[in-house]
């Protein structure tokens, strides 16, 4: 079978879906039962512009069933043909989003996606952030899944900061960088670094 | 390998338990509710687990099914089968070789690291369920963070029987906010929930997930004046000798004497490997 | 020296090859074929495609054979199998007024448009044990009419067009869909009109002839009775059309009920549904009865306190897959729970007779 380019919209899927599906949906758990840890994902080979890590999360996580949002900066005709031919979620707008996907900037305000009900705190919205590095971190985190401390590089600290501040509910964070990703989970909490 | 998809579940329910999955560990303690589906054994038999290791596993696992501690109980076996078929992944009887482990009932005694999973089967998620019936109002409860209610119920165990009178299913807090059941497992294992591994919990046929990412705090409920106590048979095991295991009893005759064996099979036999021997075992070979 | 209990698959495999000898019975008695069971045991069929929400004759009676004549088991089969096929889409609803009725009666008028029409009923047979059918089951052809090519209208229509029963708005809202999402409460009539129709026939039939009793009476009327084949047409949107992909067996019944009104409905007639794959009679009216009387809130009536009107109640308990899984599980290993009790019924034991004794002392000393 000839190999279809990562341009049209029906390349750049797993070609193993089960096998890959559940090695990506490994590391994305990973990522954030243990936030500040830094996971590889491969398998997906999303349009250019995006990045394979936010690519293999789309596609691990979205179906029919998730209403996806798309920032400015990344939202393109080949995204959305690259998506609905994949996974089939249909496109909506912020406020109505299981998963938002973008640079930090084009997402915000962190304040229009769903942070859940008190009775459903997991009627809410999961970020994927696209970032230009993972790297140094910018943030000292404690909470679940971290033994004493960890540390995290986030793209603002304050905004995650509030964002925690109303646990149980909130958003939950994936920050994707090349073929690799980090988390952070509304219940950590977090310091500016020293 | 078999005619199903890997690890029996098709894709679409795959995503929809992992999204739950995420859930849970974002919110420890919270029960997310997801569209558990029928599966080929019977709801009360494992199938939240089930589903929620179908969800989880990687081909390059190596994955352990015990049932009260013990690899080799029927339902054990049947699960851990149904796993080898549908998902051709690696299993093991060894707790320190396992990359996932499905529980019913039982923390495996040895210490579990940052590389393990742990699955427990769930029959009812609800601590809550037992003093009110109704999801409409635990829902509430848990919301509110109104828990009154399971103080009142231990507080009236100590004032009526001197103790508080739950042996298993002890309820614990999660980080300080949610009110959880840790399964049916003894009260002598609620301190090891806080643990390196990640801890996933489904509930089948309750069409509930929850988690526990590792090191979060849990602690068992209790009062100042009557502290948790995590009890066990005060024997030593029959078989290895450890102290520091919970016991299974078993009746040996008609007399009705007894042995307390450990109830972690692989525990007993790497003690005994190791050259232990209790009152009633052998030396190994 | 005492060995631990080995060998649980070993025994498991023994088990169910017994199992599957025994459910072949005597080998000198001929096997069943799918086909006898589809033909002969057709209700049974039906029940397992009701409840087990697939409608497939064949593969409900490979269900039956296979779990030896036990249909919660056979439904089970089913279920499971249900939940690994792919779903293509939805078809559009299906119109049961166009439905080419075997059976159609109504309680509320002695004759209406359509006629009252028997069909295929056991209603007023006597119940006498036919001896002549045990050594010979071959009967004669039954008398044949022209069938009627006129519509049957629904008798609720009637009472509509005197607007003295309640009108049902018409929705095109996508309706909830249990095996999809977790059920929730309040479940919504969509959802529970789903859980009721795959609910067990026993435990929507108990509730139901409570209602008649009294917790939550409703004064049903059975409207109508229809039993017949209804077109299932799919829109194709390649298409831009719907075309006829099968036909299925339906069993619909509508109640009457008498309603007196309420703070906010004028006294008028209200409605219970059963909707139910194949000819299951019985569970159709037991399902609207249930439907009724769930509806209590919505049409303002009290809240009785009767296990009919509440719906959390109701749905968490009818299914009876669920409900089988968990009874039964009760069978498995639960040793590590029993001797965390026994440990602790001992220690509050020996405590009681510590105080016991320490109260008889200080007695003694007195």
């Amino acid at each position: 079978m000839p190999q279809l380019t990562e341009t049209t919209a029906y390349g750049g899927g797993f070609s193993a879906p089960a096998q890959q599906a559940a090695q990506a949906f490994r590391a994305a758990m990973t990522a954030l039962a243990r936030p500040g840890t830094l996971q590889d994902i491969a398998g997906g080979s999303p349009p250019a512009g995006i990045s394979p890590a936010a690519g293999g999360l789309l596609l691990t996580l979205c179906d029919p069933e998730t209403g996806v949002y798309l920032a400015p900066d990344v939202d393109s005709p080949e995204l959305r043909a690259w998506l609905a031919f994949h996974t089939g979620a249909p496109i909506v707008a912020a406020d109505q989003a299981d998963f938002a996907l973008g640079s930090w900037a084009a997402l915000m305000p962190v304040g229009q996606y769903r942070v859940g009900t008190s009775e459903y705190p997991d009627r809410s919205a999961t970020l994927i952030v696209e970032m230009a590095q993972l790297i140094p971190a910018t943030a000292t985190l404690t909470g679940p899944g971290i033994k004493e401390r960890a540390e995290l590089r986030l793209p603002d600290v304050a905004a995650c900061q509030a964002n925690a501040k109303q646990f149980p509910l909130g958003v939950d964070f994936f920050f994707t960088c090349g073929g690799q990703l980090t988390a952070l989970p509304r219940s950590t909490t977090i310091l500016p670094k020293e | 390998m078999s005619d199903y998809n890997f690890a029996y579940l098709d894709e679409q329910t795959k995503r929809m338990i992992r999204r739950a999955i995420l859930k849970g560990l974002a919110v420890p303690g919270y029960q997310v509710p997801f569209a558990s589906r029928e599966m080929p054994m019977p709801y009360g038999w494992g199938t939240g687990g089930v589903q929620v290791t179908a969800a989880t596993l990687v081909p390059e696992d190596s994955l352990k099914v015990i049932d009260q501690g013990a690899d080799d109980t029927t339902n054990a076996v049947s699960i851990r089968k149904f796993f080898e078929r549908t998902a051709g992944v690696a299993t093991t009887e060894e707790t320190t070789k396992a990359s996932v482990i499905q529980t019913r009932h039982r923390i495996p005694e040895a210490e579990l690291s940052e590389d393990q999973i742990l699955v427990y089967q769930v029959p009812i998620p609800e601590p809550l369920r037992f003093l009110e019936p109704r999801e409409t109002e635990t829902r509430k409860m848990h919301s509110l963070e109104e828990y009154g209610l399971m103080h009142v119920k231990l507080y009236e165990d100590i004032s009526q029987h001197g103790d508080i009178a739950t042996a298993y299913a002890y309820p614990v807090k999660v980080e300080e906010r949610y009110v959880m059941d840790p399964s049916p497992i003894p009260k002598f294992d609620n301190p090891k929930l806080e643990m390196a591994a990640i801890q996933l919990f489904g509930a089948g046929r309750e069409q509930r997930i929850y988690a526990l990412p590792p090191y979060t705090r849990v602690v068992s409920l209790d009062f100042e004046d009557y502290p948790f106590e995590a009890t066990k048979a005060d024997y030593p095991c029959d078989l290895c000798a450890a102290e520091d295991s919970y016991l299974d009893e078993v009746i040996l005759d008609d007399a009705g004497s007894r042995m307390f064996v450990c109830s972690d099979t692989d525990y007993c036999r790497s003690r005994r490997a190791e050259g232990h021997v209790g009152r009633l075992g052998e030396e190994a070979a | 020296m005492y060995v631990a209990v080995k060998g649980g698959e070993r025994a498991i495999d023994n088990a169910h090859a017994w199992l599957a000898e025994e459910r072949r019975g005597d080998t000198n008695v001929a096997e069943l074929s799918l086909a006898q069971i589809r033909e002969q045991m057709s209700l049974a069929v039906n029940r397992v495609m009701a409840e087990g929400s697939l409608y497939d004759p064949d593969l409900a009676a490979l269900a039956i054979k296979q779990s030896r004549g036990d249909l919660i088991e056979a439904i089970f089969l089913i279920r499971a199998y249900r939940t690994t096929l792919p779903r293509f889409g939805y078809s559009a609803a299906v119109d049961t007024g166009a439905m080419t009725c075997d059976r159609r009666i109504s309680a509320t008028f002695k004759d209406a448009p359509g006629g009252q029409v028997l069909g295929p009923t056991f209603d007023y047979t006597h119940r006498l044990l036919d001896f002549k059918l045990a050594a010979d089951g071959e009967v004669p052809q039954a008398p044949i009419a022209e069938p009627r090519m006129e519509a049957t209208p629904h008798i609720t229509e009637f009472l509509q067009g005197e607007d003295i029963i309640e009108r049902e708005p018409a929705s095109d809202a996508t309706p909830g869909d249990l095996t999809r999402e977790p059920m929730s409460f309040p479940a919504g009539r969509a959802v529970r009109l789903q859980s009721l129709a795959r609910g067990d026939e026993g435990f929507i039939l108990g509730m139901a002839y409570s209602t008649q009793r009294g917790y939550a009476r409703n004064h049903a009327f059975v409207g109508e009775l229809r039993i017949g084949k209804v077109p299932v047409e799919m829109e194709i949107p390649e298409l831009g059309f719907a075309i006829e992909i099968g036909e299925v067996e339906l069993t619909e019944c509508e109640t009457v009920n008498q309603f007196k009104g309420s703070k906010t409905v004028p006294p008028q007639f209200t409605r219970g549904y059963g909707l139910v794959f194949g000819q299951s009679e019985r569970k159709s009216i037991a399902m609207a009865l249930v439907d009724r009387a769930l509806r209590w809130e919505e049409l303002g009536e009290d809240n009785l306190g009767a296990a009919a009107q509440d719906e959390e109640f109701v749905l968490s308990h009818c299914d009876n897959i669920q409900a089988t899984g968990f009874l039964e599980h009760i069978k498995l290993p639960h040793y590590v729970d029993f001797q965390s009790e026994l440990e602790l019924v001992r220690k509050l034991r020996r405590e009681a007779q510590e105080l016991a004794e320490q109260m008889a002392t200080q007695e003694a000393a007195e």
